[in-house]
C-alpha cells in the first residue's frame, strides 16, 4: 500500500463514486431514524451493517451496534450460544468493513470492543492479522491491534520479537516493525526476563541488525529511527543523577556585602554578590525528580541554622516533577558587611524514588561498554560517510560524538569532538534547508557545550562591567554574545552566573533559564524574541534586577507561536495563577495581559525594552504601574 | 503435516494425469486399427531403412510425382521404438477434453485402455503397434520433434488458425528438452551419441553413467524426472513465462520458487548470493561496507532503467560506459572482487571469464540482465506472496513446458503423432522445393512448411547432387560446429545445503581449476519438485566449452567439487560412529551422468531447423531465435497475439501457478 502513485479520477469513476454516494446518502438517514429512535431490530441492525461495509468511516453507526449488542445481550443474558452468535456476527461486520478500508480507526476499535466483552477465540485475531498485515505490512493500525491482541492472549514478548524480526527480514523498510522491536525490547528489558537482564548484552546485538539495514540502503528512514532509539538506550542512565549544583558540594562560599570588600576572592565561581538576606541552594539533576525535601536532602553548612528548608521546583506548569530544585539559605543578622567563608556541603541527597549514588562498580562496567559501543558507532559511521554523503549519517555521527563527549566528561576531559560537531552542523545547514532550524538549534547547544567545557574557556568570556565601582570585588559578567545562539543549554554548567549577556543573537525562546537562580542581570537585546510569554522562564528568577530586552521582535507578530514552540505551553499557568493576588484588572492589564504576568512579580530596577514593537507610551506608563521599583526604564532615570 | 497433505494432493493429480495420458496413446493405438497401407516400399528403401539406418534415398519414379529427399538423422535409432517405452517416467498428456480434438475412433479405445490400465505393459507381451494412417494427408505445417522451440511453433501456428502436424519420432514429449526417468534417459542419451556410417555426427557424445546403488534407485523407476537439457530454470521475468501465460500454456503448469543462489568463494566454501535488498540485509558474510556498495551498485543500475533513454540526466550511467567491459564498470564503481564475482557469474550469469577471455560482456548487456534478475524478484514478489528469490522452476521438470505448448496445440486442433519417425523429405523434382515428408507407416504427408527438430540435418553433399536444391539448403550445412555444452546430473542422497533443497550454485571460472574459463552453474532440486524421490536429491550442472577434453574436465571437476561439498556437508550431520558407517554403507553419490552436447542455433531455409538446447540457465535466448524462425516462417503473424487469448488466462500474472 506504500509507494503507489495516486491517479486522478476517471471520469466514469467519479460517476460511479457520486452514485455510491447517492445510495449512501439514503441508507445513513434511515440508519440515523433508527439510530434516534432506539430501532435494534434485525432489520434495523442489517441496515447498519450494509452501511458499515460500504462506509467503514462511520462512528456513529459503530456506536449504534455498540448499542444493538448491549440492548440484545441484556435480552440474551442467559443464553451463553446466542451470546456469541450476537459477538460473532460483530466480528464478522468488522472484518468486511476492515477489507474495505483496513485504516477504519472506528472499525478496529469496534474490534476491541467486542473482543473486551469475551467469548471469542484470540488465536483468530491473530490469524487475521497475519492477512492484514500480509497486505500491507506497514499498516500502523494493525501494529496497534497486534500489541493489543498479544496482550490481552499473554503472547510471550520474545515469540513477538521474533516476528518483528521476520516481518524486518522480509522487508526492513517496516517502521513499524521496528518501532514495535523497540517497545517489546523496553519492556523485556524493564522487566528483566531471562536473556533480557542487561543492556549490554542485548543491545549490542540489536545494533548489529539494525547496522544491516543502514549499511545496506542509508535512504530508507525506519533504520536510522530504531537506531536513534538504541543511541537513548545506550547513552541513558536509568536512574536520575545530580548533574551539578550551586554552590558545588563541598566549596567554600565566599559572600560579598553590599560594601565590596576585595577578600581572598580565589575563583569567580564561588563568588556571590549578595544583596538580600537570603541566597539560594541550586540542584540540577539530569532529569525531572519528585520529592525533593528537607528529609530527603541535608545540608551541612555553618548557615544552616533553620533546619526545615523548603525546596521548590522549579517548573514552568506547576508540576511536581522538575529537573531544577532550589531552596533559599537565610543569612543571619549582622554578617552582611563583611566577607566571610561559609563552607556548604550537599551530602547524598536522595529523591523519594531513587538512590542517588555515588558511582559503585556496576555503574563502572556500564560505563565502560556504553563507550566502548559508541566509540565503535563513531568509527562505523565515520567509515560510511567516507563513502557516500548523507544527511542523517552526518546527523548520527553529530549525535554520536556528543554522546561520546559527555560520557567521556566526567573521568578524562582529553578530547573534545565539538569542533568537528559544528562543522556537521554547518555542513548539514547547508545540505538541508528545510531543517536549518533544528541544526542551528543543536548548534548552539553545542557551541554553549564547548564554551561551558572547562573553566579556562568560560573564563574568557568573563569580564567586569567597566562601570562597576571596583572591578574586584563585583560579579563578573559572563558574556555570550554574537554567538548566533537559537536555543539555550548547558544550564548545569552556568548556575554560578549572576550576569548574563546573551544579546546579539538569534534567541526565540529563553527555556531552561530559570536554573540560573542567581541570575541578577540579563541582556537579551537584539535577539528575535517574538512575545513576552518566550520570556516565562523569567518569572522565576527571583533575584534578577536588570533585564535587556531591546531590540527584539515583541509585538510585531500578532500571532504568538511561541505558545506552539514551547514545551510548557503559557496558558496552563496563566489559568491557575490568575486569579490569586489580583488586585485591579484595569484596561492596561487587559491589553498587555502577557507582560503582566511575566513582569509582575519580578524586582526589576532596571528594564530596557526599546526597539520592539509593542513600545509606546501607554505600554511604558504600564511598565511604570507593574514594576514600582523601576529606576531606569530605557536608560532613563525614573522619579 | 500441511506439507504432506499438499503432496498427496499433487500425487493426486499426477495420477490422473497419468491416467488420460494411458488414454492419449491408446488413442494413437486405436487409429492403427484402421490403418490401411496406402503405398509398399521399394526394395531398396526397405534397405535403407535397415535398424540404425535413418536415411532413404528414394529414386525419383516420374515427373510428376515428388522427389524423395533424403533425410539424414543425428538420430540413429529412427526404428519404431518398442512401446514400452512410451510409460517410462516422460509420458503424460492430455486432458479428456483436448482429447476430443484427436480422438476419432472410439471403438476400441475402452478395451485398449482397459487393458493398459490393468497393468499389463510387460514389454515382451505388447505387439508392435502397425501404424495409423493420418487424415488429413495435407497440412499448413509439419513440425518433427516435440522440444520446446518445435512445440511453440506449433502452438503459436495453431493458435493462428494454421493446420499443423506434430510428430515425434520418441515415444515422449519434449525431444531434447524433456524430462526422462533413469532408464529412458540413459537410453536417450546412448541412441543420440552412437555415431554411426549414416550418423556421424550425433548430438551427444562422451557419455558417462555411474550408476552407484543400482538396487536403491531400481525402487524408484517411476519417480525420477530428469532433465535432458539442465540446469534450467526460468526468471520469472523472462520471456518463457510471457510466452507461457501469453499462450496459455501455464494453465497446465505449476511452479515452484527456487530458494537461494550460492557461489564458490576463494575458500572453497558456499557463500550466500545477495540478489536484492532484502538478501543483501540478511546476508551474513558481507561486511557492511560492502552492503552499502552492491546497494548502491544495484540502485544505481536501477536508477538507469528506469530513465528514459532520451533524458539527459547524471543517473543515467554514460553511453561511454555502456560500450565498456562490465567487469571494468564494476571496477570503476569500486566493487569489491568478491562483489564483482558474484555480479558478474551469479546475477548476470557470464559464461566466461570476464578478466581474460574474447567473450566479454559489455556494460549495456550486463546491466539488462540485472534488469531481468531485478524485475524477476519484482514480479516473484508480486505474484506471490514472501517467495523470495527470482528463479522458478516447474514441479515434475523442465519436460513439461514443451508439453504444455503441445497440449495448448491441440487444444487448437494441432494433431499429434508420436512414435512416429520421417524417412525422408518430398520435394518437387523441378522446383525442388519442399513438398511434404514421408512417415516410416510409409504414408505421405504434404505440407507447405517443415520444422525439424536439430536432431535432424539435411545433409549439404547429397543436397549438391540436386542442383536446383543446392540453394535452399545452404542455410542447412552443419555451420555451428563451433561450441559444446558440457552437461552433467548426480542424484545424492544428501543435500549441499542441509536446511535447503532447491538452489542455485555457481562455480565461477577459475574457482576449480586454474584453466577453467567458463563458469559452471549447478542446480539442485528437491524431492518437493517431484522430479525425485522424497529424500534425494539431483543436480545438474554445465558449461561450455569448446572441445570434449575441455568439457569432460570441467565436468569431472565440477563432480568432484560437488563430492567435497556433499561429504563437508554431511560431516556435521554424522556424528556419531554408527552413522558414519551407515553413510559407508550408502554412498551420498547414487548416480551420475557426465555429457557433452553439441550446440547448434536454428537455421532457417524453405525448411526450419531449431535451436538445440543452449547452455544458458534460461530459455530466453532459445525462444527469441523461435520468435525469430516463427517470424520468418509466417512473416504476417505474431507470435501469440494477445487478442487470442481466451477468457480464462486473462488474469495475466495470476496465471501462473506457483505451490509453496
Amino acid at each position: 500500500m506504500h509507494g503507489r502513485p495516486r491517479k486522478p479520477l476517471k471520469p466514469e469513476d467519479a460517476a460511479a463514486s457520486a452514485a455510491k454516494a447517492e445510495k449512501l446518502r439514503v441508507l445513513q438517514s434511515q440508519f440515523l431514524h433508527n439510530h434516534h429512535n432506539h430501532i435494534y431490530s434485525k432489520e434495523a441492525v442489517e441496515l447498519s451493517t450494509k452501511l458499515l461495509e460500504t462506509n467503514p468511516e462511520l462512528y456513529t453507526a459503530w456506536n449504534y451496534r455498540k448499542l444493538a449488542v448491549q440492548h440484545k445481550l441484556t435480552e440474551n443474558d442467559s443464553d451463553p450460544d446466542s451470546l456469541k452468535s450476537i459477538l460473532d456476527e460483530e466480528l464478522r461486520v468488522v472484518e468486511s468493513a476492515l477489507r474495505q478500508n483496513f485504516k477504519s480507526y472506528g472499525a478496529w476499535h469496534h474490534r476491541k470492543w467486542i473482543l473486551s466483552k469475551g467469548h471469542s477465540s484470540i488465536d483468530n485475531e491473530l490469524r487475521l492479522l497475519d492477512k492484514f498485515q500480509k497486505a500491507d505490512s506497514r499498516n500502523f493500525h494493525a501494529w496497534n491491534y497486534r500489541r493489543f491482541v498479544a496482550a490481552s492472549m499473554n503472547r510471550s514478548e520474545e515469540d513477538e520479537l521474533k516476528y518483528t524480526e521476520d516481518m524486518i527480514c522480509n522487508n526492513f523498510s517496516n517502521y513499524s516493525a521496528w518501532h514495535n522491536r523497540s517497545l517489546l525490547l523496553s519492556n523485556l528489558l524493564k522487566r528483566k526476563v531471562e536473556g533480557f537482564v542487561s543492556k549490554e548484552k542485548v543491545l549490542p546485538d540489536e545494533y548489529e541488525f539494525v547496522h544491516q539495514a543502514i549499511f545496506t540502503d542509508p535512504d530508507d528512514q525506519s533504520g536510522w529511527f530504531y537506531h536513534l532509539w538504541l543511541l537513548d538506550q545506550t547513552v541513558r542512565v536509568d536512574s536520575p543523577q545530580l548533574v551539578s549544583s550551586w554552590p558545588t558540594p563541598g566549596s567554600d562560599l565566599i559572600l560579598l556585602g553590599d560594601r565590596c570588600l576585595d577578600g581572598c576572592a580565589s575563583s569567580p565561581f564561588t563568588r556571590f554578590h549578595l544583596d538580600s538576606r537570603t541566597f539560594p541552594l541550586v540542584l540540577y539533576f539530569n532529569q525531572a525528580v519528585e520529592g525533593v525535601n528537607s528529609s530527603t536532602i541535608t545540608v551541612d553548612s555553618e548557615l544552616n541554622t533553620n533546619k526545615d528548608l523548603v525546596w521548590k521546583p522549579l517548573s514552568s506548569c506547576n508540576s511536581k516533577a522538575a529537573q531544577v530544585w532550589v531552596t533559599q539559605l537565610n543569612l543571619p543578622d549582622g554578617n552582611t558587611h563583611s566577607s566571610k567563608v561559609f563552607p556548604v556541603e550537599d551530602s547524598s541527597p536522595i529523591s523519594s524514588l531513587y538512590q542517588l549514588s555515588i558511582k559503585n562498580d556496576n555503574e563502572l562496567t556500564d560505563f565502560e561498554w556504553r563507550a566502548a559501543t559508541i566509540a565503535k558507532e563513531i568509527d562505523h559511521f565515520r567509515e560510511l560517510l567516507s563513502l557516500i554523503n548523507c544527511k542523517i549519517g552526518k546527523l548520527t555521527l553529530a549525535r554520536l560524538l556528543m554522546a561520546h563527549d559527555a560520557m567521556m566528561c566526567p573521568p578524562a576531559n582529553k578530547i573534545s569532538h565539538s569542533e568537528e560537531v559544528l562543522e556537521l552542523y554547518n555542513d548539514l545547514m547547508r545540505l538541508d534547508p528545510t531543517h536549518v532550524q533544528y541544526y542551528k538549534d543543536q548548534h548552539s547547544l553545542v557551541l554553549l557545550q564547548q564554551v561551558t567545557s572547562n573553566w579556562e574557556s568560560l573564563l574568557s568570556r568573563c569580564f567586569h562591567y567597566s562601570n562597576s565601582p571596583s572591578n574586584r570585588g563585583s560579579p563578573m559578567c559572563l558574556q555570550l554574545k554574537n554567538l548566533s545562539l537559537s536555543r539555550l543549554g548547558s544550564f548545569d554548567k552556568l548556575l554560578w552566573v549572576q550576569m548574563l549577556d546573551l544579546s546579539h543573537n538569534e534567541l526565540r525562546s529563553i527555556e531552561g533559564l530559570e536554573a540560573l537562580q542567581l541570575l541578577s542581570c540579563l541582556n537579551l537585546s537584539n535577539n528575535i524574541l517574538g512575545s513576552f510569554t518566550a520570556l516565562e522562564p523569567i518569572r522565576q528568577l527571583k533575584s534578577l534586577r536588570a533585564l535587556n530586552i531591546s531590540y527584539n521582535e515583541i509585538g510585531a507578530h500578532s500571532i504568538d507561536t511561541t505558545k506552539y514552540l514551547c514545551s510548557s505551553p503559557l496558558s496552563h499557568s496563566v489559568g491557575s495563577e490568575w486569579n490569586h493576588g489580583q488586585t485591579v484588572i484595569d484596561d492596561d492589564i487587559k491589553s498587555y495581559w502577557e507582560a503582566y504576568f511575566i513582569l509582575k512579580g519580578l524586582n526589576l530596577t532596571q528594564f530596557d525594552i526599546v526597539g520592539n514593537a509593542i513600545v509606546n507610551e501607554k505600554f511604558k506608563s504600564f511598565l511604570i504601574k507593574v514594576l514600582p521599583g523601576l529606576k531606569w526604564l530605557d536608560g532613563e532615570q525614573l522619579h | 503435516m500441511q506439507r504432506n497433505n499438499s503432496r498427496d494432493a499433487a500425487h493426486r493429480r499426477r495420477w490422473q494425469r497419468c491416467s488420460t495420458a494411458v488414454a492419449a496413446t491408446t488413442e494413437m493405438r486405436g487409429a492403427a486399427v484402421v490403418m490401411q497401407k496406402t503405398e509398399t516400399l521399394t526394395k531398396k528403401e526397405e534397405h535403407l531403412l535397415l535398424p540404425n539406418a535413418a536415411i532413404a534415398i528414394v529414386p525419383l519414379p516420374d515427373a510428376t510425382a515428388p522427389a524423395h529427399l533424403p533425410l539424414l538423422c543425428r538420430q540413429p535409432s529412427a526404428q519404431p521404438p518398442h512401446p514400452a517405452h512410451s510409460f517410462g517416467g516422460g509420458f503424460r498428456f492430455y486432458h479428456l477434453k483436448e482429447l476430443c480434438h484427436l480422438l476419432r475412433s472410439t471403438n476400441s479405445f475402452e478395451a485398449e485402455a482397459g487393458r493398459l490400465m490393468t497393468g499389463n505393459e510387460s514389454e515382451s507381451e505388447l505387439p508392435v503397434p502397425p501404424y495409423p494412417p493420418i487424415e488429413p494427408t495435407a497440412f499448413d505445417l509439419i513440425v518433427i520433434g516435440t522440444g520446446l522451440p518445435e512445440s511453440v511453433i506449433s502452438a503459436a501456428a495453431s493458435a493462428s488458425g494454421k493446420s499443423v502436424l506434430h510428430l515425434d519420432p520418441n515415444p515422449f514429449y519434449g525431444s531434447h528438452f524433456s524430462s526422462l526417468s533413469i532408464a529412458d534417459l540413459t537410453h536417450f542419451l546412448n541412441s543420440h551419441s552412437t555415431p554411426s556410417s549414416v550418423c556421424p555426427d550425433p548430438l551427444y557424445s562422451d557419455v558417462e553413467i555411474s550408476n552407484y546403488a543400482s538396487r536403491l534407485l531400481s525402487q524408484h523407476p517411476r519417480n525420477f524426472n530428469l532433465d535432458v537439457s539442465g540446469p534450467r530454470v526460468l526468471f520469472c521475468a523472462d520471456h518463457a513465462v510471457d510466452l507461457m501465460l501469453k499462450s496459455g500454456a501455464s494453465h497446465y503448469l505449476e511452479f515452484k520458487s527456487i530458494d537461494a543462489t550460492f557461489m564458490l568463494d576463494a575458500d572453497a566454501k558456499l557463500c550466500s548470493v545477495p540478489d536484492s535488498r532484502a538478501a543483501i540485509f540478511k546476508d551474513k558474510s558481507l561486511g557492511l561496507m560492502e552492503k552499502n556498495q552492491l546497494m548502491r551498485f544495484f540502485k544505481l543500475v536501477q536508477g538507469h532503467l528506469s530513465l528514459d533513454e532520451s533524458e539527459e540526466n547524471d543517473v543515467r550511467i554514460s553511453e561511454e560506459d555502456l560500450d565498456s567491459p562490465f567487469a571494468d564498470f564494476l571496477t570503476k564503481m569500486k566493487l569489491s572482487h568478491k562483489i564483482k564475482s558474484i555480479v558478474l557469474y551469479a546475477i548476470a550469469m557470464a559464461d566466461y571469464d570476464q578478466e581474460v577471455s574474447e567473450y566479454v560482456l559489455k556494460t549495456r548487456d550486463g546491466i539488462n540482465r540485472l534488469a531481468l534478475y531485478n524485475s524477476s524478484i519484482g514480479r516473484l514478489v508480486l505474484m506471490f506472496q514472501n517467495a523470495l528469490g527470482a528463479l522458478i522452476y516447474p514441479i515434475y521438470g523442465q519436460g513439461e513446458l514443451p508439453q504444455a505448448f503441445c497440449r495448448r496445440a491441440a487444444v487448437k486442433g494441432c494433431l499429434y503423432v508420436l512414435r512416429m519417425p520421417v524417412i525422408s523429405l518430398l520435394t518437387d523434382q523441378n522446383s525442388g522445393s519442399y513438398k511434404g515428408v514421408r512417415l516410416a507407416s510409409g504414408q505421405d504427408i504434404l505440407s507447405h512448411k517443415l520444422v525439424l527438430d536439430p536432431s535432424f540435418t539435411v545433409p549439404g553433399s547429397l543436397a549438391s547432387s540436386h542442383q536446383q536444391l543446392q540453394e535452399s539448403f545452404q542455410a542447412f550445412s552443419l555451420s555451428d560446429n563451433k561450441g559444446k555444452v558440457a552437461r552433467g546430473i548426480c542424484i545424492t542422497r544428501s543435500s549441499l545445503k542441509p536446511d535447503l533443497s532447491n538452489f542455485l550454485v555457481i562455480f565461477p571460472p577459475r574457482s576449480l581449476f586454474p584453466e577453467q574459463v567458463t563458469s559452471i552453474r549447478v542446480l539442485q532440486l528437491g524431492g518437493n519438485l517431484a522430479v525425485c524421490p522424497v529424500g534425494m536429491f539431483v543436480l545438474y550442472f554445465s558449461a561450455l566449452c569448446d572441445e570434449v577434453n575441455q568439457g569432460k574436465k570441467l565436468l569431472h571437476a565440477a563432480l568432484s567439487a560437488l563430492q567435497k561439498l556433499l561429504v563437508t556437508g554431511t560431516a556435521g550431520n554424522s556424528s556419531t560412529a554408527q552413522s558414519e558407517d551407515m553413510e559407508e554403507a550408502k554412498p551420498t553419490l547414487l548416480w551420475s551422468a557426465l555429457y557433452i552436447q553439441d550446440l547448434s542455433l536454428g537455421q532457417f531455409g524453405s525448411i526450419i531447423s531449431t535451436p538445440t538446447p543452449d547452455g544458458n540457465l534460461n530459455y530466453n535466448d532459445l525462444l527469441d531465435a523461435t520468435e525469430k524462425l516463427y517470424w520468418k516462417l509466417y512473416p504476417k503473424e505474431e507470435l501469440f497475439p494477445e487478442t487470442t487469448s481466451s477468457p480464462e488466462n486473462s488474469e495475466d500474472d495470476a496465471g501462473l501457478t506457483l505451490e509453496s
